[in-house]
């Protein structure tokens, strides 16, 4: 396959469980595509220089930064966006502990969040506060603080394993 | 960012045959470094010839005890396996210690080697840089030059080169295999970067045709007793300000065997020989360790904000053995 410049480029992959097909620039991001041809909006533009982490979409089910990725480097492969994480009218439970917690504020940087905290969770149910902080290291957050939001990964995961979780008293420095 | 024309390779030879049949072309890997420029219009390809889907993605044990790493292993695979973990815990460690998990999913080794300075100078347009533009001048040398080389740099340019894991391979005595245009050739990683001299542009011996195919690693036993330390401004994401690679091997309390290489100083990955040689042979204690630092720093050169990576440096390469000759001696 070889493409001149200024021509169109049409790729075909899998997004969010369903095949999509897609025309573009070709020197679009894959940030771009999504948000711009693809009108999926949930993935954020924030400082495209692979620092922030917002823009993070899973790509064969492993997190990348799509502010970095071509969008002909998706072609055939599968895709899956925020909007891809809830099960019909079914919040994703890391949707639901996000939400019940307080770990999104401003919102902007929880779709990265939420992508990462998926794929961690699918490799490993029950991870300790380190390994969370490790996999969400790659993500920034202004508003929350970052303590709620290991908070509502680990209430997530223990939901997933089947546990039943309350919410946890509220301070100052988080839930105790 | 400019448009370019894009093709696929689907084996090595095609992709060389797509690089020397098109002008300005570049391979595109994992495009963690490559986007970014391609968007700052910093490098400014008019043709993409994307590699990844090259079956050159595996980690191979080679008779002997060495190993082969593919062009296109991502740096997170790599960092995970379980023979580098075990063999050679340095290299996982340097990976580890670099970028994010999202960058190091994408980052393959390839472009790992080829990855570009992150000099603010050569990112920013406005300025004068003779990487970026030969010729116009290095605005690093009287500014900001925190980051900067004390070891090898030039008047034309004291930029660094910024992996962890190449810093890794050069204490490794890793091997680089390429192939061009009918040849295929073994680059020793020592000399696969190059000092900047009068040619600050070129980054490497790579030539223009040529795909870097594999890495390979000697066997080397003691490289079991091996480590990675990066001294950064915060933990996660910065570059390293200076990092050392270390094996080390102690016998009887005698220095058996060292390979020691440092990040962060200099325009390549610094493999520090004058060091190894006071070490190799020498009782392994502390005076021995500061000598040896101090040797290889020797020929060290600060500038306005980056003095103090020499004494920085000294301390990291004595701090790395104590910890090395006292989790070695364990053993
Ligand atoms: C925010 C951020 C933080 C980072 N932090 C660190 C850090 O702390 N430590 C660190 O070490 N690195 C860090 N990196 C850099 C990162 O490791 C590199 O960008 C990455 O390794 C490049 O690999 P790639 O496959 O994405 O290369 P690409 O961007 O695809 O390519 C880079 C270059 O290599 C060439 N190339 C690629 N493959 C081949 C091949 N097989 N043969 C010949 N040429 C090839 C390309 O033509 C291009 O010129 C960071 C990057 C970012 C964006
Ligand atoms: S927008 Fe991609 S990392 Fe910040
Ligand atoms: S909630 Fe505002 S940046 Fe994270």
């Amino acid at each position: 396959m070889s493409r001149k410049p200024k021509q169109k480029a049409h790729i075909e992959f899998t997004l969010n469980g369903e095949t999509a097909e897609v025309a573009f620039a070709p020197h679009k991001t894959l940030l771009e595509v999504l948000r711009e041809d693809l009108n999926l909006t949930g993935t954020k533009h924030g400082c495209e220089l692979g620092e922030c982490g917002t823009c993070t979409v899973l790509v064969d089910r492993k997190p990348i930064l799509s502010c970095l990725m071509l969008g002909l480097d998706v072609e055939g492969r599968e895709v899956t966006t925020v909007e891809g994480m809830n099960e019909g009218a079914q919040l994703h439970p890391l949707q639901e502990t996000f939400a019940d917690t307080g770990a999104a504020q401003c919102g902007y940087c929880t779709p990265g969040f939420l992508l990462v905290a998926k794929e961690l969770l699918t490799k490993n149910p029950n991870p300790t506060r380190e390994e969370i902080k490790e996999a969400l290291s790659g993500n920034l957050c202004r508003c929350t603080g970052y303590i709620k939001i290991y908070e509502a990964v680990e209430l997530a995961a223990a939901k997933m394993r089947g546990e039943s979780v309350e919410l946890p008293k509220e301070s100052v420095y988080g839930y105790e | 960012m400019k448009n370019f024309a894009y093709a696929r390779a689907q084996d090595a030879d095609t992709a060389v045959q797509l690089i020397t049949q098109n002008q300005n072309a570049k391979f595109l890997s994992g495009g963690t470094n490559l986007v970014d420029l391609m968007r700052e219009n910093i490098e400014q390809p008019d043709h993409l010839i994307d590699v990844t889907g090259l079956p050159l993605a595996q980690v191979e044990e080679l008779p002997g005890g060495g190993v082969s790493i593919g062009a296109l292993v991502r740096n997170s695979h790599l960092a995970a396996n379980q023979i580098i973990r075990e063999r050679y815990p340095v290299l996982s460690q340097a990976i580890l210690m670099g970028a994010s998990a999202q960058i190091r999913n994408m980052a393959t080794t390839g472009g790992n080697l080829m990855q570009r300075t992150r000099c603010y100078y050569f990112y920013d347009t406005d300025a004068r840089c003779n990487k970026r533009e030969p010729g116009t001048g290095c605005d690093a040398l009287e500014g900001f030059n925190r980051i900067h080389a004390i070891l090898g740099a030039s008047d034309d340019c004291i930029a660094t080169h910024p992996s962890d894991m190449c810093v890794a391979l050069a204490a490794l005595d890793a091997t680089v295999h390429v192939t061009g245009t009918g040849v295929e050739r073994t680059i020793p990683i020592v000399e696969f970067h190059r000092l900047p001299e009068d040619t600050p542009q070129i980054d490497t011996n790579l030539q223009p045709d040529e795909l870097i195919t594999s890495v390979e690693l000697p066997a080397l036993p003691f490289a079991r007793n091996s480590m990675y330390r990066k001294v950064r401004d915060r933990a996660s994401y910065a570059f390293a300000l200076v990092s050392v690679a270390a094996a080390l091997e102690v016998e009887d309390g005698t220095i058996k065997n060292v390979r020691l290489a440092l990040g962060g100083v200099a325009h390549k990955p610094w493999r520090a020989t004058e060091a190894e040689k006071v070490l190799t042979g020498a009782k392994a204690d502390e005076e021995i360790f500061k000598r040896a630092a101090a040797e290889e720093l020797k020929a060290a050169r600060g500038y306005k904000h980056n003095s103090f990576k020499i004494e920085l440096a000294e301390r990291t390469i004595v701090s790395v053995l104590k910890t090395l000759a006292s989790e070695g001696g364990a053993r």
